[in-house]
């Protein structure tokens, strides 16, 4: 067997220079470590810098008072009202999405003709900012949380059609003949050839989804401001209060990043067949 | 009807690939005929492009040929045929039992039977203790010994192999050709084997067909009368080697042949 990506080299143990133990539990989690400090390192800089005067509190604030603010609005019952219904609009559109964008992307994917009917609109919806049909979406549905569940739909269910159809027309011919060529059915071909090959590009779908179908939030409640956190930020613009701003951006960010997390985990144990790549 | 004594039978076999932009032809096969006896190891050695793999996936029945009919002997159990394919081929996402099991599955079979009665054919080709490794964690010649067991797990009467050992380190290959002898004795089937190495074909097989440079067709049948079992070593002997010279040569027109045409077309 040869070395693997994820194999070093084992260095002599009675030449190895002997480290002290701190070096090593740094080496051992480098990746985390400075990554954290990295963040650290940012936050510090801000808050002296707005506490000095070299940062414009006013209009910056700064982590601390993001922090306070964050604490004052989990207090208030409108918060978490506003908070569920954006939680509901985004998972409601998310899930709607790709309950329905993955099976047309195998179908438009596997029968050529089909997508040759369907390649036009696909092409059509990927060019076009789906945010911008939200007034129009306002005229047909009104502002109420209908029209923000749609622009989510709209913005996750195109990131999951174009990639899962990309997916399935890049199957491996060479995996097909060894499925015909054993007799598969075709429901075995698809099981067997198809689907395994595709789900990467379903989970990088699922991952640009995640992110579409959060502007679809924020901006549809920016837009028709009724209930939600994108309220929450814009009432605090016109406040100028940008720690609470901060504060429900945070939560969105916040959002994505558990969300595309989750997901790699997902992909990792559908990749189990892959060899492990590290990133450098 | 197949005649008795044959497990393949090709007749007046043409294959025709047309550009779908340019509409330019390509004759890959210009005429091909062959009976294979059952139980024999024949091997189609010619030069890249003279359509040996081409035969190899018509008998297969992956590709239609333009002109022409293919007689498999049918199976009285087990598939008629199957085929042994070129590096690369077992399924990524499959363990090695998960690939060797594969055919059956498509059967039919159920998983856990399929998985059972794939087993002893992990064990012939020298891979047990690999049933659960991925592809990728197997050796060049590792992955080819899984593609011949998922193979030879549907008990097929024709074995096709299509240069299986192409992409291998000639040690390994060496290793691989003596092994397939091993595994062939015990089963004796009939197999078609596809090459461009003259000492891989002259090793194995009963019988060397020569294939002429594009567009295809048979320039020779030779019957390689060594003794089995053999031994690697045998490549040195004369015998051995007067076959080479033989098959060598045919070859070696058809290569100068293709090369005048490139030097004509320049």
């Amino acid at each position: 067997m040869t070395a693997t990506a994820t194999m070093r080299p084992v260095r002599n143990p009675e030449t190895r220079r002997h480290r002290a133990r701190p070096v090593r539990w740094f080496r051992r989690r480098e990746r985390l470590v400075l990554g954290s400090a990295g963040v650290m390192a940012f936050l510090l800089v801000w808050e002296i810098g707005s506490r000095v005067g070299f940062v414009d509190a006013f209009f910056f604030s700064r982590p601390t008072a993001i922090l306070a603010a964050g604490i004052r609005e989990v207090q208030v019952p409108r918060f978490w009202n506003d908070l569920r219904v954006s939680a509901f609009e985004f998972a409601t559109g998310y899930i709607a999405a790709v309950v329905l964008a993955i099976p047309i992307g195998l179908i438009f994917g596997w029968y050529r003709r089909v997508s040759y009917m369907a390649d036009p609109w696909l092409n059509l919806f990927n060019s076009l900012p789906r945010v911008a049909l939200l007034p129009l979406i306002a005229l047909w549905i009104g502002i109420g949380i209908e029209s923000k569940i749609a622009v989510v739909f709209l913005g996750a269910f195109f990131s999951v059609v174009i990639p899962t159809v990309q997916g399935v027309r890049t199957v491996d011919h060479r995996f097909l003949d060894v499925a015909h060529s054993f007799g598969a059915s075709q429901r075995r071909l698809f099981t067997s050839v198809v689907l395994p090959g595709t789900v990467p590009f379903v989970v990088t779908g699922l991952r640009l989804g995640i992110g579409r179908g959060l502007i679809g939030v924020v901006v549809g409640e920016l837009y028709a401001q009724t209930n939600g956190l994108g309220v929450i930020i814009s009432r605090a613009s016109s406040n100028l209060q940008p720690d609470r701003m901060f504060f429900a951006i945070l939560i969105f960010t916040f959002t994505g990043i558990v969300g595309v997390e989750g997901l790699r985990r997902v992909e990792r144990h559908f990749q189990r067949w892959r060899p492990a790549r590290e990133e450098r | 009807m197949l005649k008795d004594g044959l497990a393949l039978s090709a007749d007046g076999i043409r294959m025709v690939y047309r550009d779908r932009s340019t509409r330019q032809e390509l004759v890959a096969i210009e005429q091909l005929d062959l009976d294979i006896p059952e139980a024999q190891f024949v091997t189609i050695v010619g030069p890249s492009g003279c359509g040996k793999s081409t035969f190899a996936k018509i008998v297969n029945g992956l590709l239609p040929a333009t002109h022409g009919t293919i007689e498999v002997r049918q199976a009285a159990h087990g598939r008629d045929h199957a085929m042994v394919f070129q590096d690369s081929s077992l399924f990524p996402w499959y363990s090695v039992l998960g690939n060797v099991a594969y055919g059956l599955v498509c059967q039919g079979v159920s998983k856990r039977d399929a998985q059972e009665q794939a087993m002893p054919l992990i064990r012939l080709v020298g891979l047990d203790g690999f049933e659960h490794k991925y592809p990728y964690q197997l050796s060049g010649g590792m992955q080819q010994r899984a593609n011949l067991a998922r193979a030879l797990t549907v008990d097929p009467e024709l074995l096709i192999m299509d240069e299986p050992f192409a992409a291998l380190d000639a040690q390994t290959r060496e290793l691989m050709q003596a092994e397939l002898l091993r595994i062939w004795a015990t089963s004796s089937k009939t197999v078609l084997f596809i090459t461009h190495q003259i000492d891989e074909a002259i090793f194995l097989s009963d019988r060397v067909i020569v294939m002429s440079a594009r567009p295809g067709r048979i320039i020779a049948d030779i019957p390689i009368e060594l003794p089995r079992p053999r031994e690697l070593g045998i490549k040195r002997t004369p015998r051995f080697v007067a076959y080479e010279e033989q098959i060598w040569n045919l070859i070696s027109i058809q290569l100068t042949k293709v090369g005048g045409r490139t030097v004509e077309a320049a």
